[in-house]
């Protein structure tokens, strides 16, 4: 500073009285201390990621981009009836019931892996799903997941007499999810999925089943929710006699505990079944009514 | 060469006869606690920007809404969405002054009891609130803690019947800030 002034003898108290002015004018105009405050905040703004797109980690069927927290036990339990088609005599389905339960965990931010047990054809199920993008408030538009799964239909074969291997029953899932959340109400979900089959159902049916899903929720309140998920199975790519999985529910929020009660013309619970294997026609009445119940338990308490 | 001095001088003294009386922090700590016989509900923020200007005795926060960490991760998620509407209301401020001030000398180090009062903003809506506390002077930094009561009603802060026994209708607030000069 003394070096400027040096080279600046000749002006020299001219500036000094500006310098004099500027500093008064500092000190006298903007000194709220509330706008100071303002100033220092914006300084120091973290990127604001997005959370809550969806209530839990399934759209209805399928996956959301969500995960559960890091430490976190998703215990859930899912239900789906027999179709209202069947009538009085099965009580519109109810005498029938396919039941999934599954444990999910956080093992990070954005890492999670779960394990499941259907019913439906005495299925064994495991997958991973990883939160690659987070979207961003005046940044990353998109919420982007990859999520893998493997299944294992524990059903004994049908054809004992022929050689049958292991790995016969054995299905694979990947999926990306493409999510975001318009608004505190509207979020929007892409889901490009493929399935493929170690042994194809029928000879004419293709080892790997392309289809892409969409699907979202519109929140009705601060606790309830209304989501739909379709997939639309790649003509050419499916197996022959499936119809495109269809499910429209509502999420309803109680403290530690998610409610998704759901109709879906679909009856497995895994993608390989309901994404590829479902044959009920949503529009005839070939609807199942069914519900979720998740509550989650934390496992590892987060240090803060 | 005397002009030189003279300015140089006239600009030490706008500087220092002008400078900041305002102390500083970036991480002090608010936490709050909910008691009931049900759930006690617990977080705490580490992020709270505060500034203090000790001549006219003005005190103010700002408090990031979504930087509370709670140890149940859905609590944190419920306490965002649902009731602090974190998306709408991003920001909890206090504009307000240390009422006794003559009795905190700021240039002898020792413990002072302070009252404060004024505007506490949260989830939008502006309350007048006083809270005691006390404050530590030394010769670089000044330690504020305080501790009051809030009623969550007087926020517009609902509480939906069906779990009304979990969370109480008040909640009580820590604060507790290292001041250094800005």
């Amino acid at each position: 500073m003394s070096i400027v002034f040096m080279r600046l003898n000749n002006k020299l108290s001219l500036i000094g009285i500006l310098l004099f002015v500027s500093s008064l004018h500092a000190t006298s105009y903007g000194q709220d201390l509330m706008d100071m405050l303002d100033k220092e905040t914006e300084k120091q703004s973290k990127p604001d990621y997005v959370t809550a797109t969806f209530k839990t980690t399934r759209l209805i069927n399928g996956h959301s981009v969500e995960n559960v927290a890091k430490g976190v036990l998703d215990f859930r339990i899912s239900h789906r009836f027999g179709f209202l088609s069947d009538g009085a005599y099965e009580l519109f389905g109810l005498d029938q019931a396919s039941m999934r339960m599954g444990f999910d965990y956080g093992l990070t931010k954005r890492w999670m892996i779960g394990v499941g047990r259907s019913t439906y054809q005495k299925q064994f199920d495991g997958f991973t799903k990883y939160k690659l993008l987070s979207q961003v408030s005046g940044g990353m538009p998109i919420t982007v997941s990859a999520a893998a799964g493997i299944m294992y239909k524990s059903l004994k074969f049908d054809t004992p007499d022929r050689e049958n291997f292991l790995t016969s029953k054995m299905y694979y899932s990947a999926q990306l999810l493409i999510g975001r959340k318009f608004s505190e109400s509207l979020s929007l979900q892409l889901m490009p999925t493929l399935i493929h089959y170690n042994l194809a159902t029928g000879i004419n049916d293709p080892n790997d089943v392309f289809s892409v899903g969409a699907g979202g929720r519109m929140k009705l309140n601060k606790r309830v929710s209304l989501n739909a998920e379709y997939y639309y199975q790649i003509p050419g790519h499916q197996i022959s006699g499936t119809t495109n999985s269809l499910a429209l529910g509502f999420d309803i929020e109680t403290g530690g505990h998610v409610f998704q009660l759901n109709v879906t013309n679909s009856t497995g619970m895994t993608e390989r079944s309901f994404i590829s294997e479902t044959t009920g026609n949503f529009f005839k009445g070939d609807i199942r009514f069914g519900f979720t119940i998740s509550r989650v338990f934390t496992i590892v308490t987060p240090r803060h | 060469m005397k002009q030189v001095l003279v300015s140089v001088l006239l600009y030490a003294i706008s500087v220092s006869s002008f400078a900041q009386p305002v102390f500083m922090t970036r991480n002090g700590k608010i936490s709050f606690f909910s008691k009931t016989p049900i759930e006690n509900i617990e977080a705490t923020n580490n992020e709270v920007t505060s500034l203090l200007d000790i001549e006219k005795g003005e005190l103010v926060f700002a408090v990031l809404v979504k930087s509370f960490r709670f140890d149940k991760a859905l609590m944190e998620e419920h306490f965002n969405e649902n009731y602090l509407e974190s998306t709408k209301y991003p920001k909890a401020t206090f504009n307000g002054k240390i009422l006794n001030l003559s009795k905190v000398n700021f240039k002898v180090s020792g413990t002072y009891e302070i009252e404060v009062g004024g505007d506490l903003t949260i989830h939008g809506v502006k309350q007048y609130q006083t809270a005691t506390g006390t404050i530590i002077v030394s010769p670089d930094k000044l330690e504020a803690s305080s501790k009051f009561v809030i009623k969550l009603s007087d926020h517009k802060i609902e509480i939906p019947a069906l779990v009304a026994e979990k969370i109480s209708k008040t909640v009580e607030i820590n604060v507790n800030c290292i001041y250094a000069p800005k």
